[in-house]
């Protein structure tokens, strides 16, 4: 027998729930669907069984929507989000798409409305058991972009995980560029392709990009599933060589971009640095600053962190949050401000990578 | 269609976020603000308290900081040190500003 979905309501008026209950109990993949008054109440839900979509109100009494969102978010990734409110301010439809969530709808007022959003939350719902893209859940990622270059398509793919987004560029059938994390080219298509899950759309081609990938699409694919391959069953032997050679390319990564110096910051583990001695102590840091804007960000609600700049009177530094880590990379004071963000996220990237 | 008038019934307000400046002492008292003073004095608070946290932890990593930028998706906080205290300059991004 199939599991039915489970969708989680969250608004403060016990009315509206019972009406949007009814409404969603039939549609047509029937999900099972719960009811929460207050965000608290939510969460706990959320916390004791696994659902596949929360529809929340924005306008709450002592936490609001924007707040449940930011911790939902960061908790359960994976779960789809909806924004209904009846609030028609342009600043929080930003903040919540800014949060990640995957629809903002003003509450309905039309019959025709509520059908159209009644149709969006059923293919939110859509039956990817095991990861796979929205849309086309029994495909990876490799078969769409496959799929798109087989049949000679020109499209900007627009892929989205969370609050991570990133964009390919098919001409013709071939693929042109990529962006992904500050990344750009064959260091962005391979980060996307590490994405398991995640919605995608197709934009209208842009014919004038400027060409940075020149491999063809089926080497480049067949490179990352063996890479993905190795990933999964690591040869002994060859870690030692594999380690000294990824030293080699982060200090020449370092030296090329003009940085001072990099620490890195894993969630979990030790912290490492490259140019400095330090890295310990900075690791600790790093930490608690991340802790401190979480914190921040949390209390007024102003969404996840992108990164931080600062200053001391020898360095320009800038933090930024990875996927499961963090860097700190430092400048000299006489680098350009203005280019510090994206020099950090090439560094990152092509660090990472 | 009467049940969909339940749709646009009015609730509880969202905060909206702060914009503006304010100059925060050593101890964490706002001695200047050109931030709204719809804005919640106690959320202010916390701003300048956990602004002066980053300062300090800063200075006890031994990496003494003179100025902050902290880029979140819907506001940027930027914070100058100013003897022991701050000034903290809080601006809004909108889909337009936003990077």
């Amino acid at each position: 027998m199939e599991q039915r979905h489970k969708v989680l309501l969250l608004d403060d008026d016990p009315e509206l729930l019972e009406m949007y209950k009814e409404m969603l109990g039939q549609l047509p993949s029937r999900p099972e669907v719960h009811t929460a008054t207050t965000g608290p109440r939510a969460l706990a839900l959320l916390d004791a069984e696994p659902f596949r979509l929360m529809i929340c109100d924005l306008k709450m009494p002592k936490m609001d929507g924007l707040q449940v969102l930011a911790i939902v978010r960061r908790r359960f990734p994976e779960l789809r989000t909806v924004v209904m409110t009846a609030v028609q301010d342009e600043e929080f439809r930003s903040r919540a798409y800014a949060l990640g969530v995957d629809l903002f709808w003003l509450k309905p007022d039309t019959h025709q409305n509520m059908q159209m959003f009644l149709e969006c939350l059923e293919s939110l719902l859509g039956r990817d058991h095991e990861g796979g893209f929205r849309g086309v859940q029994s495909k990876s990622l490799m078969d769409i972009i496959q799929m798109e270059c087989l049949s000679q398509s020109s499209t900007v793919m627009r892929i989205t995980r969370g609050s991570l987004v990133g964009k390919i560029w098919i001409q013709g059938g071939e693929l042109i560029d990529a962006e992904a994390e500050g990344a750009r080219g064959e260091a962005a298509f391979r980060r996307i392709l590490e994405w398991k899950s995640g919605t995608f759309e197709n934009l209208p081609a842009e014919p004038d990009r400027e060409r940075t990938i020149h491999k063809s699409v089926n080497g480049l694919l067949l490179e990352m599933a063996q890479a993905l391959d190795e990933i999964a069953n690591p040869d002994p032997a060859s870690m030692e060589d594999a380690e000294h050679r990824k030293t080699v390319w982060r200090l020449s990564t370092l030296t090329r971009e003009g940085a001072d110096w990099v620490v890195t910051a894993p969630d979990k583990g030790k912290p490492e640095g490259w140019g400095t001695e330090s890295e310990a102590e900075l690791g600790r840091w790093m930490k608690q600053m991340m802790e401190t804007c979480r914190r921040l960000s949390e209390k007024i609600e102003a969404g996840p962190l992108s990164h931080v700049q600062g200053k001391t009177i020898e360095r320009r530094l800038v933090l930024m949050p990875w996927t499961d880590k963090s860097f700190l990379v430092a400048w000299p004071l006489d680098a350009d401000p203005g280019k510090l963000l994206e020099q950090t996220k090439k560094l990152t990237a092509s660090w990472d990578s | 269609m009467g049940f969909l008038k339940l749709f646009s019934r009015s609730s509880a307000a969202v905060q909206k976020l702060p914009s503006g400046s304010f100059t925060v002492d050593r101890d964490g008292n706002i001695v200047a603000s050109t931030v709204s003073s719809s804005y919640p004095a106690d959320l202010l608070r916390e701003i300048s308290r956990e602004v002066l946290t980053l300062f300090r932890d800063a200075r006890a990593a031994q990496v003494p900081m003179t100025e902050f930028n902290i880029h979140f998706a819907s506001l940027q906080v930027t914070a100058r040190e100013l003897r022991g205290g701050a000034i903290v300059f809080l601006s809004p991004k909108t889909t337009a500003t936003s990077h």
